[in-house]
């Protein structure tokens, strides 16, 4: 059995995170790692392996992005996946995420000997652009049911049963493989690559495509091809602090009160 | 004046399904940009439901998806009807509210359509020409963003508390749209589900109001959820709180949780990490009980409290519920 991990390198959340002139978000001069919550997917991606002895089963970790962006793969294999691709192209800086999801989806089927594997994983949605649609683009593109935000994996066979919160409910979905699945932040802690882990990682394969390796076309991609447009982009006024006050013997109630009354909350 | 579809939140109630808020607010929206039509995908005897309700604000027309075929699977047989209304109709835009299921639904109509998307808006306005232009709130609410789709139909997701519902007499003429579902669109199922117990507070995302507890309720969420009530709020929780198993992951405000943006958000014992900021920055008026005096949280407040949650929180409960009578 295949399963591919979709992980991406992202800016740090504690970083002083940014956009470029042309308002892409800055990829380059900002700090990046994977993104917490893909190490979740591959996480889950290694436990299914470890929960199948028998099977001979390769964890494929695949990114698409800038040069540094193969730091996202490397700590994949660190956790343990058996080999990495790091999709690379100047033409592909500036894609939104239905183009993103194209190069991905190819570079999925050619990581596969060119058909579809029988799992593709990925994480509940990047920690910078955080729109969660990669998934079901993914799944979209290769012809895929979809089993997405698990917070409970269960795989049996070619079937996968998940567990997951939505608004209103629990609910438990099943579905037979091929499929793509996403995982949510619930789904069990992402283990720390090993001392030995990490050394092991820098035997395993790691290979590097271009959109040409993929054949795929450049006009697809980039930011004049983007289907959408970003216009503007401006930071937020910082908040400012406002009134602090201790609470003594009650007094912090009665001010809060007062507070609320003039905004007329109460 | 180009359509506007508009998908319809609707849940079941006792007896006919209620239309929620949301519905109203993305009709608001769309009727800045062209007319909008209402889409209700569920049970077909509830359209006059349905009508009624979305008559109110500007619904022109109603177009009704029986679900009798579509309930039990996740997402794509959704797609595949809104992929078939959508056809040969000349739109300027198919809204849908933000919510985990309608985003997937989004995103696999978007490639379907070949159209550009862009999820959870904030707002939309009439850009020159009449497109949609969509303002954004991202990483962790320190940007705006403003964007337009520049190819196909726009598909725009746009959050709850988004816009003021303005009420506008609409035909809402109901027309039964049917749908020929595919097989392939049948293969991932629900098996099992379990609704959430009713709470009788509003829902997490849409409250005017959001009282959340954090590590510094020690798991003691009686003064949190005494507090809510007596402001008619929902209820929320730190990502600490939630690992430390008080509340479920359905109660988290933060990045991996619930992005809420309401009139008035109160956070206790919550110290104001950045994955809780980017959950509720974008609140209107932010107010903090927390015991220490350097918790980052205080930052970002319009006031704050310096004092024990435990001991302020039922004193200000008691004190609102005074001022209230």
């Amino acid at each position: 059995m295949n399963i591919v991990v979709c992980v991406k390198y992202v800016p740090d959340a504690t970083a002083d995170r940014r956009f470029e002139a042309d308002n892409t978000v800055d990829r380059v001069d900002v700090d990046g790692l994977l993104s917490e919550l893909d190490e979740y997917a591959v996480e889950q991606a290694l436990q299914i392996k470890e929960k199948r002895p028998d099977e001979e089963i390769t964890v494929t970790a695949v990114t698409v992005g800038p040069e540094k962006a193969v730091d996202a793969v490397r700590k994949a294999l660190q956790m343990g996946a058996d080999k990495a691709v790091h999709v690379t192209d100047e033409a592909i800086a500036g894609s939104d995420a239905i183009a993103t999801s194209l190069v991905l989806a190819e570079a999925i089927k050619k990581a596969n000997d060119g058909s579809v594997p029988e799992l593709v994983v990925c994480g509940l949605a990047s920690t910078d652009a955080g729109m969660s649609v990669v998934p079901p683009m993914l799944a979209e593109r290769l012809g895929l049911p979809q089993v997405t935000l698990a917070s409970v994996v269960e795989t049996q066979g070619d079937q996968v049963r998940i567990k997951r919160d939505t608004d209103t409910a629990t609910e438990v979905i099943g579905g037979t493989m091929p499929l793509v699945l996403s995982v949510t932040d619930q789904s069990g802690e992402a283990r720390y690559p090993s001392f030995k882990g990490i050394m092991a990682a820098k035997k395993k394969p790691l290979e590097t495509w271009s959109l040409a390796d993929l054949g795929v076309d450049a006009g697809q991609l980039g930011l004049s091809a983007a289907w959408t447009a970003v216009e503007e982009t401006a930071a937020r006024p910082p908040r400012t602090a406002g009134e602090i006050v201790k609470d003594e013997d009650g007094s912090g109630a009665a001010a809060l009160a007062e507070f609320l009354a003039s905004k007329k909350f109460i | 004046m180009s359509e506007v579809l508009v998908l319809v939140d609707a849940v079941p109630g006792e007896g006919n399904v209620v239309v929620k808020k949301p519905t109203y607010e993305l009709l608001t929206l769309a009727k800045r940009l062209g007319t909008p039509s209402a889409v209700f995908i569920g049970p077909a005897d509830q359209a006059g439901t349905v009508a009624d309700a979305v008559k109110a604000y500007g619904a022109e027309k109603v177009y009704v998806i029986d679900d009798a075929e579509i309930k039990g699977y996740l997402v794509v047989p959704k797609v595949e009807a809104l992929q078939q209304l959508a056809s040969g109709k000349d739109l300027a835009g198919i809204l849908l509210p933000s919510s985990a299921e309608n985003k997937e639904i989004a995103a696999r109509l978007a490639i379907r359509l070949e159209s550009g998307l862009i999820t959870d808006a904030v707002d939309i306005t009439a850009g020159d020409g009449g497109g949609a232009v969509t303002t954004q709130s991202v990483f962790a609410g320190n940007f705006t963003v403003q964007a337009k789709v520049t190819k196909g139909t726009p598909i725009i997701t746009v959050k709850p508390n988004s816009a003021a519902p303005e009420q506008a007499e609409g035909a809402a003429t109901v027309e039964n749209v049917s749908v020929t579902i595919s097989d392939a669109a049948k293969t991932a199922q629900i098996v099992a589900t379990q609704p959430r117990q009713a709470t009788g507070r509003p829902e997490l995302t849409e409250a005017a109001i959001v009282v959340s507890g954090g590590r510094g309720t020690g798991g003691n969420f009686e003064p949190i959820e005494n507090l809510a009530d007596a402001l008619g709020a929902a209820v929320g929780a730190s990502r600490a709180a939630v690992d430390s198993g008080w509340k479920p992951h359905s109660f988290q405000v933060g990045q991996t949780g619930k992005v809420v943006s309401p009139q008035l958000y109160v956070a206790n014992g919550i110290s104001g990490a950045i994955q809780h900021r980017a959950g509720m920055q974008t609140s209107k008026t932010i107010v903090a009980v927390n015991k220490d005096e350097e918790a980052p949280i205080f930052e970002l407040v319009d006031f704050g409290v310096v004092g024990d949650l435990h001991t302020v929180l039922p004193a200000l409960t008691e004190e609102i519920t005074k001022r209230k009578g």
